[in-house]
C-alpha cells in the first residue's frame, strides 16, 4: 500500500532558527495520526508544508505518493480535490451562506446539477448534526462551534481519502491527520501519536509507546494530573517508573 | 502519471440485464465514487434515469467496487429518493444509503412577502437612526473624555496622538502636494483660457487666490484624508474588533475612546488644517507655473499680489474648516469602524461606508460654512 502522506529527511530553517532536524513521517491509509508537541515546536508549520503552503529548506512532502515540491501545478491541484482541510477558525467564506460554503467545492467541479448538489449538501449538515434551517443563514449569524461543523461538512464534501484538521471532535471513517492539545480526542481517536520536540519527531506510534519515553514534554502532557485522567478514561496502563 | 495509491479500479457502468426470475434487471459496477463519477456523471444519471422509469426493476449494486456518498447520491435521486423493492446491495455500502434514508424533506422555500419593500425602507431607517444616536453618543463620550484629559493632562494619550499625527500628517504629504499641484495647473489653464478672451489677464491672482485658499485646497485636502486615512482608521479598528483586540482592551479595563479614538481625532484635527496650509500653497504655486506660461504673469507678481487679491481672513476660515473637517472624518471612521462585526465581509462594508460618508459629510460642511460666511472674507480691499 502507498502511503498517504509521506515526510522525507525534511529541514526547516528561518534563518539561522532549525525548525525541523532530518524529521520523516509515514501515514498510511486509515490511520488517525495526532500531531503534538509545544507551542513553537513547528507543529503549524509542518502541517502547511503537508498542505503545500509552505515550502521545506530541504527534504520532500509526498501525498498520496506524489510529491508536493516539483510536480506541476496541474497534479498539485488534483491532491487538492482528494483532501479535506479544516482550519482551526473554521475559516468559512462570510459573504457566502452555509449552503453555498458547503457547495462551493462541488460547484467548482461542474460536474453535478443544482438539485444533486442541493441534496448532498442537506446530507453533509445531517452528518455533522446541523439542522436544515441553518442552510441559509450566513457564518456570522452562527456560533463558533457550528462554524466548525459547518466547516467540516465542506471539508467533507468532496469524499476526500484524507483529512487535515486541527483537533477533531467525532470520528471518521478516513485517513486523519489531526493537530491537537485536547488530551480527551487524542487518547480516544487516534491511533498514532506523533510527538515533536527537538527539531525531531522524538516518538511515532501508539499512546502506549508514546508515555514510554522519558522526555519533559511527555512527562507534562500526558503524564500531568489532565493527562493522567485522560488516559485512565480510557483504562491505558501508565507506568511511572523512572520518574522522580 | 499514474496514481499509485489507487488499485485498478473498473469505470463506473450501468447495464440493462435480467434477473434470476427472468425480470427486467440493472446491474452497477466499476467505481462509484468522486474520481470516477466527476467526468461522467452527466450521462450516468441519464441512464439510471432511465431505468428507474420502469418501477419493478431489480437494481444489483453488489458489484460495485468503490462507493461514497457521491455515487450514492446519484442512484438513489434517480430511484426518486427512495429504495427500489429490490435491490443487491453490498454490507459494506450500506451506510451510504442508510444516511441517504434517515435524510429528512428538504428545507422549504421562504414564502412570498408582499411588504418586502416597506419593511426594507423601515429598516432603512431605522438603521439612519441608530447611526445618528451611535455618533451622538461617541461625541458625547469623547467630549466626557476631553474633559478628563484636561484635568489629568499627563494621563493623555499623548504617544498614540504623535504617532497618529505622523501616520495622518506627515506620510500624507506626498500625496496631498501632487494631487494639489496638478489642480492649481489645471484650474490655471482653464481660466487663463477664458480671462485671455476679456483681456482680465491678471484676475487670474484673484481668481486662483480665492478658489484654491478659500475652497478647493480645503476640500481636496479633507476629501484625500478621508480616502486615505478615514479608510485605514476603519479597517483598523474593524480588524481588532475581528481579531478581539477590543474585547481584550476592555476587559483590562482601558476605555477604547481614551486609547483609540481620541488621539485620532485629535490628530486630524491637528494634521488636517496644516495640510489644507501646504496643499494650498503647492495648489497656488502650480497655478502660478502655469500662469507664467500661460499669461505671462512672472510667479514673483504673483505671489506679491495675491494678498492684496484674497482677504486674509480666508485663510483663517480655511484653517477652521480644516479643524472640523479633520474631526468629523476622525468621528465617522471610529463610528464605522467600531460597528463592524467580527466577520470580512462586514469590514468590507464599514470600510466602503466610513470613506462615502465621509466625503459626504465633508461636502456638507462645507455647503454649511459657504453659507454661514457668505459675507466674511469676499469684498476686495
Amino acid at each position: 500500500m502507498t502511503p498517504v502522506i509521506e515526510v522525507e529527511s525534511l529541514w526547516t530553517q528561518f534563518g539561522d532558527h532549525v525548525v525541523h532536524r532530518d524529521l520523516n513521517l509515514v501515514v498510511m491509509p486509515g490511520e488517525v495520526v495526532s500531531l503534538v508537541g509545544g507551542s513553537g515546536s513547528g507543529k503549524t508549520t509542518l502541517m502547511r508544508q503537508i498542505l503545500g503552503l509552505e515550502q521545506p529548506t530541504r527534504g520532500t512532502v509526498k501525498v498520496f505518493g506524489i510529491p508536493l515540491q516539483g510536480s506541476s501545478a496541474q497534479l498539485v491541484q488534483k491532491i487538492r480535490k482528494r483532501w479535506g482541510v479544516l482550519f482551526q477558525e473554521g475559516a468559512l467564506y462570510s459573504a457566502l451562506s452555509v449552503f453555498d460554503n458547503i457547495a462551493l467545492p462541488l460547484r467548482e467541479l461542474r460536474a453535478f446539477d443544482e438539485d444533486f448538489i442541493g441534496d448532498m449538501v442537506m446530507l453533509k449538515l445531517d452528518m455533522v448534526d446541523i439542522e436544515r434551517r441553518h442552510a441559509s443563514k450566513m457564518p456570522a449569524d452562527l456560533s463558533g462551534g457550528m462554524i466548525k461543523r459547518i466547516a467540516l461538512a465542506r471539508a467533507l464534501v468532496l469524499e476526500p481519502e484524507l483529512v487535515l484538521i486541527r483537533s477533531l471532535h467525532q470520528k471518521l471513517n478516513l485517513t486523519v491527520v489531526m493537530v491537537t492539545h485536547d488530551l480527551d480526542t487524542l487518547v480516544s481517536l487516534s491511533h498514532k501519536i506523533a510527538v515533536l520536540a527537538e527539531q525531531q519527531l522524538i516518538v511515532y506510534g501508539s499512546l502506549k509507546e508514546a508515555i514510554a519515553v522519558q522526555h519533559p514534554f511527555i512527562l507534562n502532557f500526558f503524564l500531568g494530573e489532565r493527562g493522567l485522567r485522560a488516559l485512565s478514561a480510557v483504562g491505558a496502563s501508565v507506568k511511572l517508573s523512572g520518574k522522580d | 502519471m499514474q496514481q499509485p495509491s489507487a488499485p485498478a479500479v473498473l469505470e463506473p457502468e450501468v447495464r440493462q440485464a435480467r434477473a434470476a426470475d427472468g425480470a427486467a434487471a440493472a446491474a452497477l459496477s466499476g467505481a462509484w465514487d468522486i474520481r470516477a463519477l466527476e467526468s461522467r456523471a452527466r450521462l450516468l444519471k441519464s441512464q439510471l434515469r432511465q431505468l428507474a422509469a420502469d418501477p419493478g426493476r431489480h437494481w444489483d449494486l453488489s458489484r460495485i467496487q468503490r462507493l461514497d456518498h457521491i455515487g450514492a447520491l446519484l442512484i438513489w435521486q434517480a430511484w426518486g429518493k427512495r429504495r427500489p423493492a429490490q435491490l443487491a446491495l453490498a454490507h459494506r455500502h450500506e451506510v451510504f444509503f442508510s444516511n441517504l434514508d434517515s435524510a429528512a424533506a428538504a428545507v422549504p422555500a421562504a414564502p412570498f412577502d408582499p411588504l418586502r419593500l416597506v419593511r426594507a425602507l423601515g429598516a432603512a431607517m431605522l438603521l439612519t437612526a441608530e447611526h445618528l444616536l451611535g455618533m451622538v453618543r461617541l461625541i458625547g463620550q469623547i467630549l466626557i473624555d476631553s474633559f478628563g484629559l484636561i484635568r489629568h493632562p499627563l494621563r493623555g494619550p499623548w504617544r498614540e496622538i504623535s504617532a497618529s499625527l505622523f501616520r495622518v500628517g506627515t506620510q500624507a504629504l506626498g500625496i496631498t502636494a501632487l494631487v494639489g499641484f496638478l489642480i492649481g495647473v489645471v484650474l490655471s489653464y482653464l481660466s487663463a483660457e477664458q480671462l485671455k478672451a476679456f483681456g482680465a489677464n491678471i484676475f487670474i491672482i484673484n481668481l486662483l487666490g480665492m478658489g484654491i485658499i478659500r475652497e478647493l485646497g480645503p476640500v481636496i485636502a479633507a476629501v484625500l484624508v478621508a480616502g486615505r486615512s478615514g479608510s485605514a482608521i476603519t479597517a483598523q479598528l474593524g480588524v481588532m474588533r475581528v481579531t478581539e483586540e477590543l474585547d481584550a482592551l476592555s476587559v483590562m479595563g482601558i476605555p477604547h475612546t481614551v486609547r483609540l479614538i481620541l488621539p485620532k481625532i485629535v490628530a486630524l484635527a491637528i494634521a488636517m488644517p496644516l495640510l489644507i496650509l501646504w496643499t494650498s500653497g503647492i495648489a497656488l504655486i502650480g497655478g502660478a507655473l502655469a500662469a507664467n506660461t500661460q499669461l505671462g504673469i512672472s510667479v514673483h507678481s504673483f505671489f506679491i499680489g495675491l494678498p492684496g487679491a484674497v482677504p486674509t481672513v480666508n485663510l483663517w476660515l480655511a484653517m477652521g474648516k480644516g479643524v472640523v473637517f479633520g474631526a468629523l472624518i476622525a468621528l465617522i471612521a471610529c463610528h464605522f469602524g467600531l460597528r463592524v462585526q467580527p466577520n470580512t465581509e462586514s469590514l468590507g462594508i464599514g470600510t466602503t461606508n466610513s470613506v462615502v460618508t465621509s466625503i459626504t459629510a465633508v461636502i456638507v460642511a462645507d455647503a454649511i460654512f459657504a453659507v454661514i460666511f457668505s459675507d466674511v472674507g469676499i469684498s476686495l480691499s
